[in-house]
């Protein structure tokens, strides 16, 4: 079985003062630590136990600038066979339709089984580039997966639907599935395991390798523009319930159901 | 009888496969110290009255045993050297003696077993009793006692003949089934004891004797029987269990999965089937999981590494190394419980468990050490006193102290990272490596002749751990010498309240220091004070220390609960004590069991600056 994940580097903003820079379209990063993302970290995870269910070969990608290779090295260590960092310049300043033309480029030919993701970003939050990218190669797509199971050429994929329910459904491999936190127990990564790989070369394939035209992605051919950034305005101050502890739940209950809590 | 002498070296020999087959680790060397211990701990058995009734019980079957070893040798000798069992009078009273009190002792340790069945015998989590086992060989030891009498007074020669045999053949029968259970410690306990750990119980060992470069390990930790080294397998075939350890294992007594004596049971069990004394090895692949399934990853994390096992076995068994060991192989398996994976990332990202920046780290008011700057005394907070506010109350304090006695103190400041010692003994021996490294690189840039610190766990890490040159005291060392040197002119509290002790782990137990912190508490004029039942070596641990507070074990109630119940029964009203973490257990304890108006929770610095009238006594309720 050939699974690919794809996977991003996101900054982790909690402990952290958020602050506007000065061009008042990004967030200053002295004080940022990064990770990979929260949900990529469970597809990696899910991806490695088909694999070790069904056996075959993980590979892990990402797009962007050269620090980013560090969760692929993190992937490796993690268990993933293989890694591909595209990256390059121009790919600077992608919205999500940009990332996923890249990572469709790179991905179009390859003997593709399936395709995971997770759900969303931990920093941009949109949640499109696997829709995207299951558009731009024409294969079916479920996302918010809390259960993946395989068998033969069929995925069983439970997901989360509104009104917290679940469905579950069949998708003719090859798919893609975007996967939500909890579905696993992603295995943690020790400071030995990520040296273990450190030797290993990752290619990098940037804009000529993947065949595209520069102005298709990046800054210059993103269909969605950052107008401004801001911090959201302090809402009013919280409200301190007073009284027994009875009292405080029951007034707490009528709070929440005035306010459609419950 | 050449026979049955043939079959016990066989049996031995079998069982020794497994230690030849184990990893290596030096035990020799400083003989001298080696045989004290087991002049004292062995043939003294000087650890067994801590349980009064069966420790005499044991120390009278103990002395039986050496005094009629020479009777019974002499016995198997009798019939090639007729006459020779005939040693003299007065060993033949002796040994009479001997016999009948082994016999009484027989008697009471089978009644013990069979009627007063102690609940330490009888651990939550095992599936055999061992108690037919136990007056099995009582038995066979009364029997072995009453064919020696039949012996000497059977009267006719029929009688006498008849009795010779019958002991000689229990004698060898009992020796050879020495090595199927746990009366194996007959013959191994004493070894075990002499190549016992010399080292501070706070020493932990590296993950291998025979690769240094930690990264060119090829496997890390114990997944298997003969990843242990052969001391390891030793402790575990030298359990008698008594439930010596599991009696004081704080996470037993809070009903979690842990149990340390079936630790040694599980391996041993574990051992004997797959190295068996008749028939082949069990390749590794054929077992189950020792390190998994056999012993699950939820006792091991339930474990807080407070020591409190081993400084209860009276065979000197050694739990800690083996409990790091199998916790290093999950971690290099990827196997790390979730709620521990956010503060081992945090360290690594942000050089402390609650990923907080280091610039801000809280201010104690003493002066930070810029690289090129020197001092006398370097203070080192360790995350805990640097970023959770009510353990930097105790920091200020002893920072105050300082300055108060005129101590040239400095900070590494923000080059500090956490002295990694519970990532060490969770099993991430990198990322401990890591954190080492960049404190000993912000220690190189500035100088300084002395560290102090207020967490014994950064004590134990920076003095057995990191290898330094100056030398390392915890701050209740560090007040007592100040007090020595009369620069603590400390006043009465003026108040009626009584005070107990609380000896922190990683100070009392696995650094061996009692006195300090109570000459401190008493050096305060008028104080009264008393002591808990679970004190100095016997301390109860509040629940411990670092990445504990993150990774909450399911338990029926929590240490820190527990212990607050042995305070109130001490009948203390202040629960000092010398260690971030015991402070903040305790505290909560005392929350969660409605007794915050009750004990109060201080940190020895905090005492000490009170009574310097630094701070006004708190009124009493």
């Amino acid at each position: 079985m050939d699974i690919y994940v794809c996977i991003k580097r996101v900054a982790d903003t909690s402990e952290v003062d958020i602050e506007i820079d000065r061009t008042g379209l990004a967030l200053t990063e002295d004080d940022f630590s990064y990770d990979i993302n929260e949900w990529d970290n469970f597809a990696v995870e899910a991806a490695l136990q088909l694999k070790e269910e069904h056996g075959g070969k993980v590979t892990a990608l990402t797009v962007g600038i050269e620090d980013d290779e560090e969760v692929l090295r993190r992937a490796l260590a993690m268990g993933c066979d293989e890694a591909l960092h595209l990256s390059d310049p121009c790919f600077e300043g992608s919205d999500a339709w940009g990332i996923a033309q890249i990572l469709s480029a790179a991905l179009k030919g390859k003997p593709l089984d399936l395709l995971l993701f997770g759900t969303v970003s931990a920093d941009e939050g949109a949640g499109q580039t696997g829709g995207f990218v299951a558009g731009l190669l024409d294969l079916p797509m479920v996302s918010l997966a809390t259960s993946l199971k395989v068998n033969g050429s069929i995925a069983t994929v439970s997901h989360e639907v509104e009104g917290g329910l679940e469905r579950v459904r069949e998708l003719d491999l090859p798919a893609v599935v975007t996967v939500q936190t909890g579905i696993n127990e992603p295995r943690y990564v020790s400071i030995r395991g990520i040296r273990k790989v450190s030797g290993i070369e990752i290619p990098v394939s940037g804009v000529g390798d993947l065949g595209l035209d520069p102005n298709q992605v990046g800054a210059s051919g993103a269909r969605v523009k950052l107008e401004e950034l801001f911090l959201p305005p302090q809402g009013q101050s919280a409200q301190m319930l007073e009284g027994s502890d009875d009292e405080i739940i029951d007034k707490l209950l009528d709070l929440l159901q005035e306010n459609g809590g419950l | 009888m050449a026979a049955a002498l043939g079959a016990l070296t066989l049996i031995l020999n079998r069982r020794l496969a497994l230690l030849r087959a184990a990893a290596a680790e030096p035990r020799t060397g400083d003989w001298g110290a080696r045989l004290k211990r087991l002049l004292v701990i062995g043939f003294g058995q000087s650890r067994q009255p801590r349980y009064l009734v069966a420790g005499l019980v044991h120390v009278v079957l103990f002395a039986g045993f050496m005094l009629l070893s020479l009777r019974s040798m002499s016995l198997i000798a009798e019939p090639f050297w007729p006459g020779i069992s005939n040693i003299g009078e007065p060993y033949t009273f002796i040994r009479h003696m001997a016999a009948a009190l082994v016999l009484v002792g027989c008697a009471i340790a089978a009644w013990r077993r069979v009627v007063v069945r102690p609940a330490r015998y009888h651990d939550r989590h095992a599936t055999v009793s061992h108690t037919k086992e136990a007056v099995a060989i009582l038995s066979l030891i009364s029997f072995l006692m009453i064919a020696d009498a039949a012996f000497d007074f059977g009267g006719s020669e029929g009688v006498r003949k008849v009795a010779f045999w019958a002991h000689n053949s229990a004698l060898l029968f009992f020796l050879c089934l020495l090595p199927y259970g746990k009366h194996f410690h007959v013959i191994t306990a004493l070894p075990n004891v002499f190549f016992s750990s010399l080292k501070l119980s706070g020493v932990v060992k590296p993950p291998s004797y025979s690769e240094s470069d930690f990264d060119a390990l090829e496997t890390v930790g114990v997944s298997k029987l003969e990843d242990f080294t052969w001391k390891q397998l030793l402790d575990v075939y030298s359990c008698v269990d008594c439930g010596r350890c599991s009696d004081h294992c704080p996470a037993y007594a809070s009903k979690s999965p842990l149990s340390p004596r079936m630790l040694n049971i599980k391996t041993r069990d574990a051992a004997f089937e797959h190295y068996p004394i008749k028939g082949e090895i069990t390749p590794p692949e054929k077992r189950a999981d020792l390190v998994g399934e056999v012993i699950t990853p939820d006792e091991l994390w339930s474990c807080t590494t407070c020591g409190a096992c081993q400084e209860a076995c009276p065979v000197t068994i050694e739990y800690l190394d083996r409990i790091v060991d199998m916790r290093r192989f999950l971690v290099d398996d990827g196997n790390l419980p979730a709620t521990l994976q956010k503060p081992m990332a945090a360290l690594e990202k942000r050089g402390n468990p609650y990923g907080k920046m280091a610039r801000k780290r809280g201010d104690t008011g003493v002066r930070v050490l810029k690289e090129g700057d020197a001092c006398d005394t370097l203070f080192f907070t360790d995350s805990c006193a640097a970023f959770d506010p009510r353990v930097q109350e105790t920091a200020i304090a002893f920072g105050e102290i300082l300055a108060q006695a005129g101590v040239d103190a400095g900070t590494l400041g923000k080059d500090e990272v956490d002295s990694g010692h519970e990532a060490r003994r969770f099993g991430e021996e990198g990322l401990f490596l890591t954190l080492r490294e960049q404190n000993l690189e912000a220690m190189d840039k500035r100088e300084f002749t002395q560290i102090v610190t207020t967490d014994p766990h950064a004590l134990n890490a920076l003095k057995n751990d990191y290898e330094l040159e100056q030398p390392v005291l915890h701050h209740s060392q560090y007040l007592a010498k100040l007090l020595s040197e009369g620069k603590l002119p400390l006043q009465p509290l003026g108040d009626n309240r009584r005070y107990t002790f609380h000896d922190p782990c990683y100070l009392g137990r696995h650094n061996n220091e009692y006195a300090a912190p109570r000459d401190v508490l008493n050096a305060i004029p008028g104080i009264e004070t008393v002591e808990m039942e679970r004190s100095r070596n016997r301390s109860f641990c509040c629940g411990a220390g670092s990445l504990n507070l993150f990774h909450e074990t399911e338990c029926e109630r929590r240490m820190g609960e527990l212990r607050l119940d042995m305070v109130a029964e001490s009948g203390a009203d202040v629960v000092v004590t010398a260690c971030p973490f015991c402070l903040s257990n305790l505290e909560d304890a005392a929350k969660t069991t409605g007794r915050e108006n009750e004990i109060e929770i201080i940190d020895l610095a905090e005492l000490v600056q009170r009574s310097l009238g630094k701070t006004k006594q708190p009124e009493k309720e």
